[in-house]
C-alpha cells in the first residue's frame, strides 16, 4: 500500500510536469497509468484524472499568472466556448452519434500536428496582418517576456469568432469523450488565433482547470475520487506542475512543440479509432 | 501607446499578481491538507472508515473530520483543490471589477453563472 502510494505520486510528477509545459491536464498519462499500471478501477482513474486537471491547471497557473504567461482576457473570453460546449456535450450524450465528431477532431489534430511540423523552429508567430476589430475591442492583444529569447514578446489575437467556435465544439467532444480538453484549447489558440506558443500552453493550463472543476462535482456525489488514490496524484502532480512552470519559461517554443507533436499524433489516433469503433 | 493603455496594463499587472497570490494560498493549504491525512493514512493504515468505502456527503466530512479520520481529511483537502478554479473565476469577477473592466467583469460572470449551472445541473445527472 505504502508503495503503490509512492509510485502514484511519482508518476504524478511526471503527468504534472508534462501537463504543465504542453497545456494538458496530465490526464493522459494519469489515466493509463493508474489503470495498466496499478490496476486501478476505470472509474477512480477518472475521478483522480479530473483532479489531476485541477492540481496541474492550479499549480501551474500560480507562476504562469505572475510571469504573465497567462493571456486572462482571452482565457476568460473564451472559456464561455468551451463550458457552454461541454454542458452541450453532457446534454446531447446518448442523444448524437459522436463518431462523426470523433473521426473530425481525429483529422483535425493530425492536420495540425503536421501544421505544427511545418512551423518547426518559429519561435514567436509572424505578425498578424489581418486587422481584428473584435480583438481590439475586447482588449485581447497583449505581451509577455520570454526568458529563452530574452525579449518582451508583443502578439496579437485574430481569429477570434473560428477560435471561439471551435472552442465550442472543442468542449463538445471533450464533454463527450472526456479527454482532449487541454489538447484542443492550445491548437485553436496556436494554429486558428496565431498565439505564440507558450502563452497557448499556458492560457490553455488556467482554463482547462475551470472547465474540469464544473464536472469534478458530478465525479465526487458519484463516489468517484478515491481518497487513497486520489491523494497521491493531486500531490505530486502539483509538483511537478510547478517544476514544469519553471522549466517552461526557459525552452525553446520549438522544444516545447516537439513534445506536443506525438502527443498530439496519439490523441489524433485514438480519437480516429474510436470514430471509427475499433478497438485495440 | 495611449495613456489609458498604460494604466489598463499596469492594473492588469496589480490584478495578476494579486490573484496569482491568493491561488497560491489556496492551492498550498489543500496540498498541505491532503499531505497531512495521507501520512496519517499510511501511518495509521486506516482510513476511519471500513474497507473500501469513504464519506461523500458534506455531513460525513464534517463528522470526519471532528473525529481527525484521515480520509475525512484527505477529502476536505480536494475539495478545496476543486474549489480553487471556482474560487479563481470568482476572483477575477471582483480584480475586473476593481480595475472598472466592466465588459470583462460581465463575461467572468457569465463563466460563473455556466459554471454553477453546470454544478447544478451535474447534481441531476
Amino acid at each position: 500500500m505504502f508503495l503503490t502510494t509512492i509510485f502514484i505520486f511519482f508518476i504524478s510528477i511526471f503527468a504534472g510536469f508534462i501537463g504543465a509545459l504542453l497545456g494538458l491536464g496530465g490526464a493522459i498519462i494519469v489515466t493509463p497509468a493508474l489503470t495498466l499500471l496499478f490496476g486501478v478501477n476505470i472509474k477512480y482513474a477518472i475521478g483522480a484524472s479530473i483532479v489531476s486537471v485541477i492540481a496541474t491547471s492550479s499549480g501551474a497557473a500560480v507562476a504562469y499568472i505572475r510571469d504573465k504567461m497567462i493571456n486572462l482576457r482571452l482565457g476568460m473570453f473564451l472559456e464561455i466556448a468551451t463550458t457552454l460546449g461541454a454542458i452541450t456535450g453532457a446534454l446531447i450524450t446518448g442523444l448524437v452519434y459522436p463518431n462523426a465528431l470523433f473521426i473530425i477532431f481525429g483529422l483535425l489534430m493530425l492536420y495540425s500536428a503536421l501544421a505544427m511540423l511545418r512551423k518547426g523552429h518559429e519561435e514567436v508567430p509572424s505578425p498578424v496582418n489581418t486587422v481584428s476589430p473584435l480583438a481590439e475591442r475586447l482588449k485581447l492583444h497583449s505581451e509577455y517576456f520570454d526568458n529563452m529569447l530574452n525579449t518582451q514578446v508583443q502578439y496579437k489575437v485574430t481569429g477570434i469568432y473560428r477560435g471561439f467556435g471551435m472552442m465550442y465544439l472543442a468542449g463538445v467532444v471533450s464533454g463527450l469523450l472526456g479527454i482532449g480538453s487541454g489538447i484542443f484549447k492550445v491548437m485553436a489558440m496556436d494554429m486558428v488565433m496565431k498565439l505564440p506558443l507558450k502563452v497557448s500552453t499556458a492560457t490553455s493550463n488556467f482554463m482547462i482547470g475551470v472547465t474540469a472543476a464544473a464536472s469534478a462535482g458530478v465525479y465526487f456525489l458519484r463516489g468517484d475520487l478515491n481518497p487513497q488514490i486520489a491523494a497521491p496524484v493531486a500531490l505530486g502532480v502539483l509538483f511537478g506542475a510547478t517544476a514544469g512552470t519553471r522549466v517552461m519559461k526557459n525552452l525553446k517554443s520549438s522544444t516545447i512543440r516537439k513534445l506536443f507533436i506525438p502527443v498530439l499524433l496519439y490523441i489524433g489516433l485514438q480519437m480516429l479509432l474510436k470514430g471509427l469503433n475499433v478497438k485495440l | 501607446m495611449s495613456d489609458v493603455n498604460k494604466n489598463n496594463n499596469a492594473g492588469m499587472e496589480n490584478m495578476e499578481i494579486l490573484l496569482s497570490n491568493m491561488l497560491r494560498v489556496g492551492v498550498v493549504a489543500s496540498a498541505v491538507v491532503i499531505l497531512a491525512g495521507l501520512i496519517m493514512f499510511l501511518i495509521t493504515r486506516q482510513g476511519g472508515y471500513p474497507a473500501g468505502t469513504y464519506p461523500i456527503s458534506l455531513q460525513e466530512i464534517i463528522t470526519g473530520l471532528l473525529l481527525l479520520k484521515p480520509f475525512a481529511i484527505i477529502i476536505t483537502g480536494l475539495l478545496l483543490l476543486i474549489l480553487t478554479p471556482v474560487f479563481r473565476v470568482g476572483a477575477s469577477i471582483i480584480i475586473f471589477l476593481m480595475e472598472e473592466d466592466y465588459l470583462y467583469s460581465a463575461i467572468t460572470v457569465i463563466v460563473f453563472i455556466i459554471l454553477l449551472a453546470a454544478l447544478i445541473f451535474g447534481k441531476g445527472m
